[in-house]
């Protein structure tokens, strides 16, 4: 199934500590220590990326942990190109995985549902469903929404439809 | 006078309206439209209580003319409620091919559809068209759930029409199901039931005061996952029956699924069964879409889901646990898919024990007994003939059952022929995970929402 994944996606993906209580926000009191364990996750995910010089996020969210959302970015052709992202955690989480969003990106391209959720079916749903409830918000972002920055935005530059100051 | 004076005044506001909005529906101006078209509602709105009011006032001649101004959701046409369904062989009935069923033995009491209530969740291709065969059938009540408007893109499907763009899709299909059959009562629910308040919100939705099920059946008519999970979640925590639907994303495909909670495969017990089409998932074009689709295949999906939910609701036939249609071979694949005791949903399983504790009762083993002593009576009855020249015998040709609850890879081996999971079997090495699960933190959710906030700031 993760045959398609470049190498670097899959080194960086196995030192995302991999989550055990599976819960999810619908769980009162084990939600907390699913958000512990996710809060954790995401920690290492972004110092991994700072130390091998590849930042591409940053993330935020709600007291709760039921809303999170933070900038990412994508460098093609050595310019930036930054985009505001959020998702909700989902009534069914971890069984499903959260909707990652690009709202300024809303209609400007077919991989993409309708508010702006990116279109994640072929790739990531699989893995999320064969790892879950071990996945976490950071595999979301490494799986989801990196994989399919790389393949988009190049396109969306290249056929005009963004610019770098927009 | 002064009724017939403003009926005359109000149509002509109609088709002034009707033709502004026929000039208008390019993208630019979807917003003044849908304006325009709520003007237009409210109007026939008005339009159909006076003719309520007043029903013999509107003569053919009028109902000509406003069939002339392209008004087909017309107030003239709306038929008074029906109090009793009728049986009598009348052009003005419109139960009477219904009804028929009955005296032809098919269906014992078909008036029982009117103590019905069907909520349909997903108003697309398949739900709109399914909401308006359980309209026709006369269904005591409708629960419509979408979150979702009507697009031009949709013409490519069933039930909606140009003109109902950039509506919702709960407006639209109340809109045209009233008018069909004004004894239907429809409640319309604009809302995405993923999230955790749409979560809540469909659970009271369908919940009584006192927490019970107001529904006999959830029908499960959305395009994605989530959605399923959902309405799986919240029928094992109301202990409510639902079926479950799905059209291929290249639309060559489909399967409906009947999940009783405890009873049957619960849809978190085993991956979404689906219909093998015989593409390489990987020579699968899929450059600029994400999904196809096809009026025929998402009719003939809806065909089925209402005829297995007229079965169970009437007590005719056999409701078939599991239906696949492949187009492309015209191959209809059934099989049972037991529940899994090693479920992941942590309700399941506990249904599943009562259930088994219900099924061994000693009221049930004798219920069972009972009820087949009677068929066989029947049958012995019925099945004799007095002649047999073609040699014609009855063969059982009952499917196989999944063997669930292993959760190997093996378990795609026990599906019945044409059918594969849409989804891997969640499967992880216990040694990996504890090898690679986060350590235990002595920090709470406060001290790591600042840490990532600081990472945040960091260059």
């Amino acid at each position: 199934m993760a045959e398609g994944w470049d190498s670097g996606t899959k080194e960086t993906v196995r030192k995302i500590p991999l989550l055990t209580v599976n819960a999810g926000p619908r769980d009162k009191d084990q939600w907390t220590k699913r958000l512990k364990e996710e809060l954790q996750a995401l920690i290492k995910y972004i110092q991994i990326n700072k130390s091998t010089d590849s930042d591409w996020f940053t993330i935020t969210s709600n007291k709760e942990g039921t809303h999170w959302s933070g900038k990412c970015w994508y460098i093609h052709e050595l310019i930036k190109y930054e985009f505001d992202f959020e998702f909700d955690i989902p009534a069914t989480y971890p069984t499903t995985a959260p909707e990652i969003k690009i709202p300024s990106l809303d209609g400007k391209t077919a991989k993409m549902y309708r508010g702006g959720a990116i279109c994640l079916t072929v790739h990531f749903k699989p893995l999320w469903a064969k790892n879950s409830p071990h996945f976490g918000i950071g595999h979301a972002m490494c799986l989801g929404l990196a994989p399919w920055m790389a393949a988009e935005i190049p396109h969306l530059v290249e056929s005009g439809v963004i610019t770098s100051d927009s | 006078m002064v009724d017939a004076a403003l009926t005359a005044n109000i149509r002509r506001e109609v088709s002034k309206l009707q033709a502004d909005i026929d000039a208008l529906q390019t993208n630019d101006v979807r917003l003044s439209a849908e304006k325009l078209q709520h003007q237009l509602e409210k109007l026939n709105d008005q339009l159909g209580s006076l003719s309520t009011l007043a029903p013999q006032r509107s003569t053919e001649q009028d109902g000509e003319k406003l069939q002339d101004g392209n008004n087909q959701q017309n107030a003239q046409h709306v038929r008074p409620k029906v109090k009793e369904m009728s049986a009598e062989v009348v052009d003005s009935n419109p139960y009477s091919r219904l009804m028929a069923l009955q005296r032809m033995g098919i269906v014992k009491d078909y008036q029982r559809i009117r103590e019905k209530t069907i909520a349909v969740v997903g108003i697309g291709g398949v739900g709109s068209v399914a909401a308006e065969m359980l309209t026709r059938c006369g269904i005591g009540r409708l629960l419509l759930y979408d979150y979702d408007k009507v697009e031009l893109a949709n013409m490519n499907r069933l039930f909606f029409r140009p003109k109902q763009a950039g509506m919702t899709k709960t407006e639209a299909a109340a809109q045209t199901l009233r008018g069909i059959n004004p004894d239907v009562a429809i409640e319309s629910f604009t809302m995405n039931i993923t999230t955790l308040q749409g979560f809540d919100a469909f659970k009271a939705s369908i919940s009584d005061g006192d927490g019970t099920s107001r529904v006999d059946l959830v029908l499960s008519c959305v395009d994605n996952y989530e959605a399923r999970m959902t309405i799986n979640q919240v029928c094992l925590e109301m202990e409510q029956t639902w079926m479950e639907s799905g059209v291929s994303e290249d639309a060559v495909s489909g399967h409906i699924q009947v999940v009783i909670p405890g009873e049957t495969a619960c849809f978190a017990c085993v991956p979404p069964l689906v219909v093998a089409s015989g593409i390489d998932e990987r020579t699968l074009k899929r450059e600029g879409v994400c999904a196809a689709s096809l009026p025929t295949t998402m009719g003939i999906i809806a065909g089925l889901l209402v005829q297995n939910t007229l079965k169970y609701l009437l007590n005719f036939g056999q409701v078939t646990r599991y239906l696949g249609y492949s187009s492309l071979t015209d191959f209809f694949p059934t099989m049972d898919i037991k529940p899994n005791p090693g479920c992941s949903n942590r309700l399941c399983p506990k249904l599943q024990a009562a259930f088994q504790r219900r099924y061994n009762s000693e009221e049930a083993v004798a219920a069972r007994s009972a009820a087949a002593a009677a068929a066989a009576d029947a049958d012995a009855e019925s099945a004799t003939h007095e002649d047999n020249d073609w040699g014609i015998q009855v063969v059982s040709d009952a499917g196989p059952a999944a063997a669930s609850g292993t959760g190997t890879a093996g378990q795609q081996s026990g599906l019945a022929q044409g059918l594969q999971y849409s989804l891997p079997v969640a499967s992880m090495d216990l040694r990996d995970l504890q090898r690679e699960a986060v350590e235990d933190s002595t920090e709470d959710v406060d001290d790591l929402m600042s840490q990532l906030q600081a990472l945040n700031a960091q260059k």
